[in-house]
């Protein structure tokens, strides 16, 4: 072991081969040998893989073979391996803010994979950059905070409902917020599921009344969440309840209301096909079975003395004093699954949508086939109400394409068009059904044997993307498309038009993901912390997402996804405690009260100290963005982690190459 | 750090680009641009803070000092700061900078600010392919031969 001066900075820098990922493309050996050539550094090392046990026990024998205080390693990137690398400097005794990451893979070989030189040159020059800044860095300390023992659930769609439960089997109490008057979300409009054929609200209602009979759960029904302050463990919730205009102790569901409301509005439930009035119980299978009146629509709102459902209704139920309230609830985890919406063809009048009364929706198709939709299961076109004996169905409208929605829905939206295919042949034989494809994805399992099972029962697959879809008199409609695999072009006359409309981002996730901060991805939906090994994770500490809000998927999938929410969050409500970054602000003595720094933070983390005429940090309240240190006219206020003197390390060793 | 300490000279004229990421946003962007092979030229160099907020006009300075040919900011879009509005600050601080720079001779062009998002990897690239070829055609800093680095174009 070699002694160590008081004071003196040793380093030792690892560079990362990364199987061929880095050392394909720069020369591994040459930057370390530059790096041992820098002040400070006492060792260097190359491995195949740093990140792998015997990469970080070679590490942690050098920091005590050479007594090293400052690591530099320099691989993939901090985004995804510093974690890692902490955890192994902390474990040879180094604390892990002495770690400088240095990105050589995804900034630099994979970057400029046909330029070995000039990749070489900038590793070299990154890991300069990185030893300078490691000579300067401090040892922090994380602070540990407890975690309170509720959490939150945004969405009562299946994978919010699946989530709340259970986490309230394994005993927490759960928020759950759900924007409708009932839970159930998407799942519960729908006719069957693919590819069992599975009545849909047969297998959701009681997992719905199940919801509502959880001791822990508390429906937060007809409410959406409005603002969310605090951090990991701590998060302060603040949840609007519309007014119901209905007195939920005393209402029993009955629908006396509904049926004497003198009002119709199309019945959003069913697609807009069939009306509801302005007083209405959503659907028979609601949770919780109350009825809601919308006053938009209600006559009331037109100020005439309607007094309909409160006549109809026996029990007083009805109460039109109500107000909308607010709520505050403290949690210490937060899931969110607000889910998705199909995309509407209206505004474009993709394929005559809108135009033309015989082009319809996926979703509302979904609602003629249901038996307890608005024509109990008989189809019909909208027309002229005949029966169909000729459909045509066109998958990825407003999906994989270029004009609307480039990102496929998938492979429900194939399914899905199947799917319902499959349930008209089986019904009535004589029913011709075309499906127009370009590519059928039926990826998981039994879905590649309903494919087959919807092509033995006779259905047509034609592979092209119809151009157009032309409306005749009649109200008949042609459907023209190139069959790529007969190069021919087909004209193919139908009597309903079924768009496989795809699945696009809800108007609530915008809103969503500004108020949690949750980034987005290119397809407009929540991005997930990794896709691959951290699919339900946010890179927010104590907030997870799950089911369509983080991307396309089934049933089966957003289950799935909510149970591995309700699991990730478990971790932090079992243990009841977490650690926050040490990297926050802090002032000292050169502070001349001016206060610009004050007005700078977004978080109100900074106070002025009268008595001291100076500003200090409230350190739970800061979040470490370092506004304030870059705001901070005399250089009083610092970023730790991030300070002026460590950044400018960077920033005076970029180019220069000794 | 003296001039002499700059590689010299250029062949042909590659600028020399400081990007300063954001944490949250532009640094995933440029990973992702990583990830997906989006290539761009060498003589880009990231330096990472939390928040684009946290860039002070004395580290765009410095980096001219320094050598760099161009620099750039990069931050979430308005509204989807990781800290709520740290973006803004930079967006402010930025062209309160830029004025600085044309007083100074430098030139306005040679910093910019993007807003990158983590999803936006292709942008990533596309920025630095794009700035680089605006800074080539403005030339080496003139900083660069003031303290004596040799500049091709005289």
């Amino acid at each position: 072991m070699e002694k160590v001066k008081e004071g003196e900075e040793r380093i030792g820098v690892f560079v990362c081969r990364c199987g061929v990922n880095i050392g394909g493309v720069v020369d591994c050996d040459e930057v370390a040998g530059y790096a041992a050539t820098l002040p400070g550094v006492v060792c260097t090392s190359v491995n195949k893989f740093t990140c792998s046990d015997s990469g970080q026990a070679d590490i942690q024998e050098h920091i005590r073979k050479y007594n090293l205080n400052r690591v530099v390693v320099a691989a993939c990137t901090p985004k995804t391996h510093e974690p890692t690398f902490r955890v192994c400097c902390e474990e040879a005794g180094v604390n892990q803010y002495l770690l400088e990451f240095v990105n050589i893979r995804d900034q630099c070989s994979w970057m400029h994979i046909w330029d070995p030189e000039g990749a070489t040159k900038k590793a070299k020059d990154l890991v300069r950059m990185g030893v300078y800044r490691a000579k300067l860095l401090e040892p922090l300390e994380e602070s540990e905070v407890a975690v309170d023992q509720n959490a939150l659930v945004i969405g009562a769609g299946v994978a919010g409902m699946q989530a709340a439960m259970d986490l309230g089997d394994m005993g927490f109490h759960v928020y759950l917020v759900e924007k409708e008057p009932s839970i159930g979300g998407r799942m519960a409009r729908f006719d069957k599921v693919f590819p069992t054929n599975d009545c849909s609200i047969c297998i959701l209602g009681p997992k719905m009344v199940e919801v509502a009979r959880n001791e822990n759960i508390e429906i937060m029904s007809y409410s959406e969440v409005v603002e969310v302050e605090g951090f990991v463990g701590n998060f302060e919730v603040t949840i609007e309840h519309k007014p119901r205009y209905i007195d939920i102790a005393k209402c029993t569901g009955c629908a006396q209301c509904a049926e004497k409301c003198p009002v119709e509005v199309p019945y959003d439930f069913n697609e807009g096909f069939g009306t509801r009035g302005a007083a209405y119980v959503p659907f028979p299978q609601a949770v919780p079975l109350r009825a809601v009146i919308d006053l938009e629509n209600c006559l009331r709102s037109e100020g005439k003395e309607c007094k309909a459902c409160l006549k109809a209704c026996e029990r007083g139920a009805i109460d039109f004093s109500q107000e909308k309230k607010y709520s505050k609830v403290k949690v210490g985890v937060i899931i969110v699954a607000p889910g998705f919406v199909t995309y509407d063809p209206e505004p474009r009048n993709d394929y005559g949508y809108g135009l033309y009364d015989n082009v319809i929706t996926t979703m509302e198709f979904e609602r003629l086939l249901n038996a307890a939709g608005p024509t109990e299961g008989h189809v019909i076109r909208p027309s002229d109400c005949k029966e169909p004996m000729r459909l045509g169905f066109i998958n990825c409208v407003g999906s994989r394409d270029i004009k609307t929605n480039v990102h496929c829905s998938g492979g429900v939206c194939c399914m899905f068009n199947m799917k319902n295919a499959i349930l008209l042949k089986e019904k009535r034989p004589e029913i011709s059904c075309y499906i127009f494809y370009m590519d059928i994805r039926a990826s998981f399992r039994g879905y590649e044997e309903f494919y087959n099972r919807a092509r033995e029962l006779g259905i047509r697959f034609v592979r092209g993307r119809p151009s157009e879809v032309i409306g005749k008199e009649n109200g008949n409609l042609v459907i023209r498309a190139e069959d790529t695999l007969k190069g021919v072009v087909r004209n193919i006359e139908v009597d309903l038009v079924i768009l496989g409309t795809g699945i696009v981002p809800h108007s609530d996730i915008e809103k969503i993901s500004k108020m949690l901060k949750i980034p987005r991805a290119a397809d407009g939906l929540l991005m997930e912390a990794h896709p691959k090994l951290g699919p339900v994770d946010t890179v927010l500490g104590g907030v997870f997402v799950a089911g369509g809000a983080s991307g396309p998927k089934d049933i089966p999938l957003a289950v799935a996804q909510g149970s591995g929410t309700a699991s990730r969050a478990a971790r932090l409500l079992v243990t009841g405690k977490t650690k926050i970054e040490g990297i926050t602000a802090a002032s000292d003595e050169s502070c001349i009260g001016c206060g610009l720094c004050v007005d700078a933070c977004p978080y109100g983390a900074l106070t002025p100290d009268e008595k001291e005429n100076r500003v200090v940090v409230v350190g739970a309240i800061c979040k470490g963005c370092g506004t304030c240190a870059a705001t901070c006219p005399v250089g009083a206020m610092e970023q730790r982690h991030f300070k002026t003197e460590q950044v400018e390390a960077q920033v005076k060793n970029l180019f220069a190459l000794a | 750090m003296g001039a002499e300490q700059f590689e010299q000279p250029f062949s042909e004229f590659e600028p020399r680009i400081v990007a300063f990421c954001c944490n949250w946003c532009s640094y995933a962007g440029a990973d992702l641009a990583g990830v997906s092979r989006y290539q761009y030229p060498p003589g880009v160099r990231i330096v990472r803070v939390m928040c684009s907020g946290r860039v002070e006009p004395v580290f765009i300075f410095d980096a001219f000092k320094n050598g760099a040919d161009g620099v750039l900011v990069t931050g979430c879009h308005p509204g989807d700061c990781h800290y709520v509005s740290g973006n803004l600050n930079a967006e402010r601080r930025v062209e309160n900078t830029r004025k600085a720079l044309e007083y100074l001779g430098l030139g306005a062009g040679r910093l910019r600010l993007n807003w990158i998002s983590a999803s936006e990897g292709l942008k990533f690239a596309e920025v630095m392919r794009g700035f680089t070829e605006e800074i080539k055609a403005l030339g080496p800093s003139p900083i660069k031969s003031r303290v004596g680095v040799k500049n091709p174009k005289s």
